[in-house]
């Protein structure tokens, strides 16, 4: 008795003294915002002070004023990273949109062999980014790969080493890990779609094809927006997968930004310049989240016209 | 009924086992960062063979003899170390031992205060620094004062070859490099990579330049590079050595997707013990990794080595080498005071005695350690005996450029010459670039 006792007082408390439904709410954000605070906005204040100092990482930090932010943007390696990120994004979008879209409205059809399917679709996801790369450096080595233990001349091209082939073996192997996630959003959305509308389309004559451009794809819009939000943002921080499979090789050709980051902070013990780029990797991220939602148009736009 | 509550009880006694153990190991995990209690030091080093047991073993050897200060070890890749004693070191959590290279590197640690001076206690403990190749302390050396103790062994650069892949072509191994540039096309056209290259780790490629630029000019221009002289890489030397390089990889002079080829894997080696590469410049420590990894290839008599060959009409020395003259262990100024006089203890105990230099020279590698020449019998002697040699014959033993240089120089130097190899840097453009950094 004496055990039970205090949650029921506990309980009886904010629906005495709350009064409306919203006011009492607002605590149950602070544990997420206090992780958000400790471990998102703390340490960017931090990076952003650093990127004003001269540090090597063991040694005193000295106030340094713009001499790191010059050293930087005059790095001969600024452009070309830049360039390979927004690559990697463009292409990687492209790539993984369309098929995801397609196998998630596959998925969404209940049927139990699509069921079955979905189940081999995912296992991708579960991997490390980090086994996969290696796996796929292996697989792919030109001496000792798949292509020489199989005798494939096809499969025999020097994947990592030239710099085309590099990048797209890179978006090939993003692709193949993330797609899965994607397609899982996207199979949540076509299912949220009321059947009325399809049942409907048929009675006026409409095919799978026409189902899919004028119900699927604009019912789903919002959700587009938020993979694609996840997509291009997710792409600025890839670094584990380029780093095991190509160390940002062969010469610079894979350095997207995160790498470059890691090279001038870790490797060159250059803390500031590397601190500034991570401020130009948050400002190009929030950027583009952005303009993602700016091209998503208002939320509280009606998306159940007709239904 | 019985038995089933017994079985859970005593599954139940286990984890509990298993948690107290968690418990206890938790806060004993933390003292490797660097302060040990009651006199236990921490020891941070290269995994890999050969020398991840060796190490291992003379850890073990210490603990058993001072059970009370014991020493913990802990063991990375080689690329892996180099990035995470950095930042552990910067957040207070480095290692009482810290292993490196000297040179460069080590200087940046001594700017920073961050490592012991051990001149006084060297200087105490005679009988220790005698045991020691007196040409290995130059590189644990910063303005005159020994911050690092050399250890494990010399390391020149060596040009490792196939003999069994030399016979099969019908060829003799190059005694210049005009003989390189003939074995080139004719490896070429038997489907064998001339060379083995690791290239993606980038300091594998660094070795050739060290090799060309010496053979053809000595060791007069990087020792400009390295005091810090203005336009020291302008020496139209360097130019030509690195037209030369540019030629080799046009030529095909290395592995298909040489530049994908990562060291840490030790892929590179494996190109030339299975036959698919004729030869590959690498450190001796590459012996003992063919020898373990290579199943009876070393052990056939497979493996031949030479120093590299001299370039003709080139004004280097010919008996010059490159390469690690020792490995380096400092002490962290931040560690207690019984951690660092439990390193020290190590340092003058279990690193000089006997069997540290006999496990390394059963690795195939020559000791630090001085008087090692009568342990050289068996298998390993003829190796041995050349790379002391080598090592000892050496007009001049240059460090490696990666390693002497400073961490900021070292990682644009590491870049220009990945960028050389892939073409994408014009000779002319990587002078300019590195003179942008001497002395940095």
């Amino acid at each position: 008795m004496t055990m039970l006792a205090p949650p029921a007082a506990r309980v009886q408390e904010p629906t005495r003294s709350g009064g409306g439904r919203g006011g009492s709410v607002v605590w149950m954000v602070l544990p997420a915002f206090g992780m958000f605070v400790f471990f998102g906005i703390i340490p960017l204040l931090g990076v952003l002070a650093l990127s004003f100092t001269t540090w090597n990482g063991y040694n005193e930090i000295v106030p340094s004023g713009l001499d790191s932010w010059r050293a930087a943007l005059t790095d001969p390696g600024l452009p070309n990273s830049l360039w390979v990120t927004f690559l990697i994004m463009a292409l990687s979008w492209l790539v993984q949109t369309p098929l995801s879209i397609l196998l998630g409205t596959f998925m969404a059809r209940q049927s139990r062999y699509r069921g079955f399917l979905a189940v081999f679709y995912f296992i991708p996801l579960l991997l490390s980014s980090a086994a996969i790369a290696i796996t796929y450096k292996a697989l792919l080595d030109p001496n000792f790969g798949l292509g020489a233990g199989l005798g494939i001349d096809a499969l025999n091209q020097d994947w990592l080493g030239q710099a085309n082939l590099a990048i797209g073996v890179l978006i090939f192997v993003v692709s193949w890990q993330y797609i899965p996630f994607h397609s899982l959003i996207y199979q949540g959305a076509v299912r949220q779609i009321p059947k009325s509308m399809y049942e409907a389309s048929q009675i006026d004559g409409a095919g799978r094809v026409r189902q899919f451009f004028s119900i699927t794809l604009p019912q789903i819009k919002f959700t587009i927006i938020t993979s694609s939000t996840l997509m291009v943002v997710g792409s600025l921080t890839f670094f584990d997968l380029i780093y095991v499979l190509t160390a940002g090789g062969p010469g610079d050709a894979t350095r997207a930004l995160a790498l470059q980051m890691y090279r001038l902070g870790f490797q060159a013990d250059l803390m500031g310049p590397a601190s500034a780029i991570a401020v130009i990797l948050v400002l190009v991220g929030l950027g583009l989240s952005l303009l993602l939602r700016r091209i998503g148009g208002r939320a509280d736009d009606s998306q159940m016209e007709g239904a | 009924m019985k038995r089933r509550n017994f079985l859970s009880l005593s599954a139940g006694a286990a984890a509990g086992a298993a948690l107290t153990a968690c418990g206890s190991s938790g806060p004993k995990e933390k003292d490797t960062g660097g302060t040990a209690a009651k006199g236990g030091a921490t020891y941070w080093s290269l995994s890999g063979l050969p020398g991840e047991p060796i190490r291992k073993a003379a850890v073990d050897r210490f603990n058993k003899a001072n059970p009370d200060t014991k020493i913990a070890g802990e063991f990375f890749q080689n690329d892996a170390y180099k990035a995470k004693i950095k930042t552990s070191i910067g957040a207070g959590q480095g290692p009482t031992m810290i292993w490196g290279w000297g040179g460069g590197g080590l200087k940046s640690w001594v700017d920073a205060g961050q490592v012991e001076d051990l001149t006084d206690w060297l200087a105490k403990n005679a009988a220790v620094k005698d045991k020691i190749l007196p040409s290995s302390f130059g590189a644990g050396t910063v303005n005159g004062k020994v911050y690092a103790m050399p250890v494990e062994t010399v390391q020149p650069i060596v040009l490792f070859y196939n003999k069994k892949v030399f016979d099969q072509v019908g060829v003799q191994p190059p005694q210049t490099y005009g003989d390189i540039l003939d074995l080139i096309p004719k490896f070429n056209a038997k489907g064998i990579a001339p060379f083995s290259l690791a290239g993606q780790s980038r300091w594998t490629n660094m070795m050739w330049l060290e090799f060309m630029l010496d053979r053809q000019a000595g060791s007069e221009v990087f020792d400009n590079v390295f005091a810090g002289k203005a336009n020291a890489w302008s020496d139209p030397a360097v130019l030509d050595m690195l037209t030369k390089i540019q030629d080799l990889v046009k030529m095909n002079a290395f592995q298909r997707g040489f530049s994908s080829t990562a060291a840490d894997a030790n892929a590179d080696q494996a190109l030339l013990y299975t036959g698919k590469a004729a030869m590959m410049l690498h450190g001796t420590w590459s012996y003992g990794i063919q020898k373990a990894n290579g199943g009876k290839f070393v052990a056939d008599g497979g493996l031949g080595w030479m120093n590299f060959p001299p370039i003709d009409g080139g004004k280097g020395d010919e008996s010059n080498t490159v390469g690690n003259p020792g490995q380096y262990l400092s002490i962290s100024s931040k560690a207690t005071p019984e951690a660092k006089e439990t390193a020290k203890k190590f340092f003058a105990t279990t690193l000089v005695d006997e069997e540290e230099k006999a496990g390394w020279v059963k690795s195939g590698g020559v000791p630090v350690l001085k008087n090692s020449d009568s342990l050289f019998t068996g298998d390993e002697a003829q190796f041995l005996k050349d790379v002391s040699a080598i090592a000892s014959g050496a007009k001049t033993f240059a460090q490696s450029w990666d390693q002497a240089l400073s961490p900021t120089a070292a990682e644009t130097l590491l870049n220009n010459i990945a960028n050389l190899f892939q073409q994408k840097m014009s000779p002319q453009e990587w002078v300019d670039s590195m003179n942008g950094v001497i002395g940095k």
